[in-house]
């Protein structure tokens, strides 16, 4: 694709989209348009591409999909993977509304697998492990036995911090006296966390523009 | 059946999977593997869903002639434009064999060109309205919003080169007070503690929600009605 027209193209959108800093605007909702169906027929091919046609085409036609799916000539079908093509399409029958329940059984298998997949998973990682990592020592000591004040002071602030966090959470008793004073603890650990989260958001989104910025002074050096 | 058959269906695959997780033996492995599969796939046809359901939607709307309706137009378009151009990887170098986004082929003209500058841009746009929001965070006064904006200020200073730059002349002693430093210091400590916090709260959230699910206590999924 010739690259001026690109550049036009991009800066174009760019700027379209831009304009809703002024206010909403006929250009605006151009490009706020045009960006949900080209987002969504964008993400449904390449999920057509990337999962249906190997994982599940390739597996019940081998023959058919030799020529698009590496390694699927000389094998045999596999007819289990009707079960995930039924469910599929299923899930499909929520476009009519007649038969828009049958969508429910599809529906009990992605939340029922979701439930499945999360649960240990969760155990283990989010719970389990960081329950683990959270349970360190709060003095340490260097080889010689000497105290090193940063790095207890360090650990101090991870252990109390995740249990004044925790308190902040736990609803089932009123968050008065010395409760209430962990509790707020908790709250000064969670807005640190929210501002580090903050200025990581900000950064992301300030190198975001800068790009954009980057693609207009090339679309004007393109003209002058 | 139309109840009761879904609440079988998710109490079935949520104990086969889980039992798969904790038994490594099979049939319980093999079990777990296939229904993995089949959980992505199935998920695969929910994108499906999304497009066919943009397509009513968007139909619906220009056929009443709804306010706005030449949007609708511009959004049937661009999505039946992009579908036929994905689906048949039209202008593909590699034909129907090459991958989905090779260079040269019209899905690669369509994300480059019209998809990656429209989400980055409406995505920048949030830095305005950051910068709005921490205004009215910092003029709120309350102890709550100064540290939040304390953090990240001391985060973004001190992940860029201009914080370094600031805190340069501290003596050696002091080095610890150092933008750069003191930007680790709170991501390696107090930020973990707070997500550590986060992340143990939501893990025993999703297992109880996970259980009432399984169990079939919760079932807002389902819906209402028969």
């Amino acid at each position: 694709m010739d690259v001026t027209l690109m550049l036009w193209i991009d800066a174009a959108l760019t700027l379209m989209i831009l304009s809703f800093l002024y206010r909403d605007n006929p250009f605006y909702k151009f490009a706020e348009h045009l960006f949900v169906g080209v987002s969504a027929a964008y993400l449904m091919a390449v999920g057509f591409w990337d999962h249906l046609v190997p994982n599940l085409l390739g597996k019940l036609f081998p023959s058919l999909m030799s020529g698009v799916v590496p390694g699927a000539v000389g094998r045999s079908p596999d007819y289990y993977y009707l079960i995930p093509a039924v469910f599929g399409l299923l899930l499909l029958t929520r476009l009519i509304d007649r038969w828009a329940w049958l969508s429910r059984w599809a529906l009990a298998f992605i939340v029922g697998g979701a439930a499945g997949f999360n649960l240990p998973r969760f155990l283990d990682s989010d719970f389990i492990i960081q329950v683990q990592s959270t349970m360190i020592p709060l003095v340490v000591l260097d080889a010689s036995g000497n105290l090193l004040w940063g790095a207890s002071f360090s650990h101090v602030v991870l252990v109390l911090g995740v249990i004044c966090g925790l308190v902040y959470f736990f609803f089932s008793v009123e968050h008065k006296g010395v409760l209430g004073h962990v509790s707020r603890a908790g709250i000064w650990v969670l807005m640190v966390t929210f501002g580090a989260a903050f200025g990581y958001t900000v950064m992301a989104r300030i190198s975001l523009l800068t790009g954009r910025m980057e693609a207009l002074g090339a679309w004007l050096g393109s003209i002058f | 059946m139309r109840r009761r058959i879904p609440l079988i269906i998710t109490f079935v695959i949520g104990l086969v999977l889980i039992t798969g997780y904790f038994v490594t033996r099979a049939p319980f492995n093999t079990l777990y593997e296939s229904f993995s599969d089949y959980f992505a796939i199935i998920t695969v046809f929910a994108f499906i869903l999304g497009g066919g359901s943009l397509l009513k939607i968007h139909l619906k709307r220009v056929s009443s002639r709804a306010t706005d309706w030449h949007y609708s137009v511009v959004t049937l378009v661009a999505f039946l434009v992009t579908l036929v151009i994905g689906l048949f990887k039209v202008g593909n170098p590699a034909g129907m064999g090459g991958e989905i986004l090779a260079a040269g082929s019209w899905l690669r003209f369509m994300f480059d060109g019209v998809y990656n500058p429209l989400s980055a841009t409406m995505f920048s746009l949030l830095a305005f309205f950051v910068a709005s929001a921490s205004y009215r965070a910092f003029r709120a006064r309350t102890k709550e919003a100064t540290i939040l904006l304390s953090a990240a200020l001391i985060i973004l200073l001190g992940r860029t080169p201009v914080g370094a730059w600031m805190t340069a002349w501290m003596p050696e002693s002091l080095a610890f007070l150092e933008l750069p430093n003191l930007a680790n210091w709170i991501m390696a400590w107090p930020n973990t503690a707070g997500q550590r916090a986060i992340m143990i709260g939501i893990a025993l959230g999703v297992i109880a929600t996970s259980l009432r699910i399984i169990l079939g206590i919760e079932r807002n999924y389902l819906g209402r009605g028969e």
